[in-house]
């Protein structure tokens, strides 16, 4: 037998490997998003399993975003006195509270717990990585189903419905929150409260929020869906899905969090 | 005896293969495979563990891309078919899988709902669930419908995932490693429920195996696959009677002496 000595190829990455794999990962993953838009709005459709997918999704998330929502408006309250008391201006705590409630903590808050602590990341990653590694995805394909439209598009919509859905519930938490320290230390009464936290929230407020919560939503269903549909074969796989779900979530929800806040930054001075 | 009863159509394949070449980075799989199956007829493909038997069926089922070389199953080229042409296929193709892969957040039920309700878009409650209490019958499982895959065993998880398969009425069978993991008693069970799926639904089969015994008890013909290619071709007896060096080797890992 003669043995050729193994050359390898000069040009085998284009730049590193790193860096190439991370522009191989930016495209498979704008792949991924074009096929999930291709299929969910192709028949047929798979209504029950979303709805199946919303109630997991709401259920698991629920008590740890009513706790967080809680704490978060009562802590913030708490902080926040301090610094307007010395302008004597406590009275705008409701509409300070109600202002970065709306508009920032309650979309980043539930996104990041309905990405990580309430573990529908991670789930959707381990979940869909162990299907992957057991050939249950393989084996929708051959029974001539479609896995992608029932197991991703169902959970990618869930999310996108989901997050929003629970980002109005924390705001509304939150705001509950406040109101109950607001009232035990300034004896404001709960219409004087919400007349008072709502005057300063604008349309554009509440609708910057719905976006970037439909943003976050979709982002969690989508960078989960995909590491996990893509997992690596062996048991490794399914624990390095959810990890990867996990993180790439955060990564894409902390660039958005950053880019729509400038554009609606931006928007509300062209407004004003 | 039952083989008399049928008739191999030797005329009409419905798997061909030719020169068919898959690796995978440096490592060479299959390196040249050609194989004729023909109508009614069962093949059972030997190999040892890591030859490449499951990435052959995988490439009839399209489920990978070979590198080269030609794959017709029932006269598709399978590589060469969108996703549309090639679901239709599926529908005629049976896959079953060596480690069963069923469904495991369903029940056995909704594990054979599963294909069959997107599949056949128009049948009422009553058909569905006549077909699904029919192929439970056929392999012999009525009393697992509302279990769950977790609570079955080994053998049972194989024959439930035959049973999926078989619910969509395949022309073809292709079973992976159908014995591997069961004790005997169990295996010489799944022998006779491939016979007898291949009586009852007029399939043809490729079966891939490294157990002796279900190739006997199966197949027609027995291909051997041996560093990417077939080795020896024929009945159970022509390759059992080869004085092969490499053939040897499987009869006494099977304790089978000659
Ligand atoms: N998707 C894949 N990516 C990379 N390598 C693979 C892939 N699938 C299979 N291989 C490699 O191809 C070779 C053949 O694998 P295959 O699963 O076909 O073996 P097998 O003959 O079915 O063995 P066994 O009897 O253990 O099931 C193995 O060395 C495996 O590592
Ligand atoms: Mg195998």
């Amino acid at each position: 037998m003669e043995t050729v000595p193994k050359v390898l190829p000069k040009n085998k990455y284009v730049v590193s490997r790193r860096v190439d794999a991370f522009f191989s990962d930016i495209y498979h993953i704008w792949i991924f998003i074009l096929r999930f838009f291709k299929e969910v709005f192709s028949s047929p459709f798979e209504f029950k399993e979303v709805v199946n997918q919303c109630y997991h999704i709401g259920l698991k998330s629920l008590s740890l975003v009513s706790l967080t929502g809680l704490v978060t408006g009562i802590v913030f309250t708490n902080q926040s006195r301090p610094s307007l008391e010395v302008f004597g201006a406590s009275s705008w705590l409701p509409s300070l509270v109600a202002i970065a409630l709306i508009r920032a903590l309650a979309p980043l808050v539930t996104a990041l717990i309905v990405a990580v602590a309430g573990k529908v990341g991670s789930n959707i990653g381990a979940e869909l990585g162990s299907m992957r590694v057991t050939e249950q995805i393989d084996a929708m394909e051959v029974s001539a189903t479609n896995p992608f439209k029932f197991l991703v598009a169902t959970r990618v919509l869930a999310t996108t419905i989901m997050v929003p859905v629970l980002v109005m519930y924390t705001g509304l938490v939150g705001m509950m929150g406040s109101f109950l320290n607001v009232h035990q230390n300034e004896e404001t009464s709960f219409p004087a409260f919400f007349k008072s936290a709502f005057a300063s929230i604008t349309f554009l407020d509440i609708y910057a929020s719905v976006i970037k919560a439909i943003c976050f939503g979709f982002t969690i269903g989508i960078a989960s869906c995909y590491q996990g549909y893509n997992a690596q074969k062996g048991t490794q796989g399914v624990g390095r899905a959810a990890n990867l779900a996990v993180v790439l979530s955060m990564y894409f929800i902390f660039i958005e969090e950053i880019t729509i806040v400038q554009i609606f930054n931006n928007i509300r001075t062209l407004l004003l | 005896m039952i083989e008399e009863e049928r008739n191999i159509d030797q005329e009409n394949p419905v798997i061909t293969i030719r020169d068919l070449y898959k690796s995978f980075g440096d490592l060479v799989v299959l390196d040249g495979i050609n194989l004729d199956v023909f109508k009614g007829e069962n093949v059972a493909v030997l190999g040892k563990s890591g030859t490449g038997k499951s990435v052959l069926i995988k490439i009839i089922a399209g489920l990978l891309k070979p590198d080269s070389g030609l794959v017709e199953v029932l006269g598709q080229k399978v590589d060469k078919l969108g996703l549309r042409e090639l679901q239709q296929l599926r529908l005629k193709l049976g896959f079953s899988f060596q480690n069963s892969a069923l469904y495991d957040s369903m029940t056995i039920w909704e594990n054979l709902e599963f294909p069959l309700v997107r599949n056949k878009r128009n049948l009422t409650a009553k058909e569905v669930k006549n077909a699904i209490e029919s192929v439970l019958d056929d392999v012999g499982l009525p009393q697992t419908i509302n279990q769950m895959p977790s609570e079955l065993s080994g053998g049972q998880k194989k024959r439930i995932g035959i049973a999926r398969t078989l619910i969509l009425q395949p022309e073809i069978m292709l079973y992976d490693e159908p014995t591997s993991g069961l004790d005997p008693a169990t295996s010489i069970e799944i022998n006779n429920l491939i016979k007898q799926v291949q009586l009852q639904y007029n399939t043809s089969s490729i079966i891939i195996t490294h157990d002796l015994t279900c190739a006997k008890a199966t197949a027609d013909r027995v291909a051997v696959l041996l560093n990417g290619k077939f080795y020896i071709t024929g009945s159970f007896e022509e390759v059992f009677n080869s004085t092969e060096p490499n053939i040897k080797t499987f009869y006494d890992y099977n304790f089978i002496t000659n």
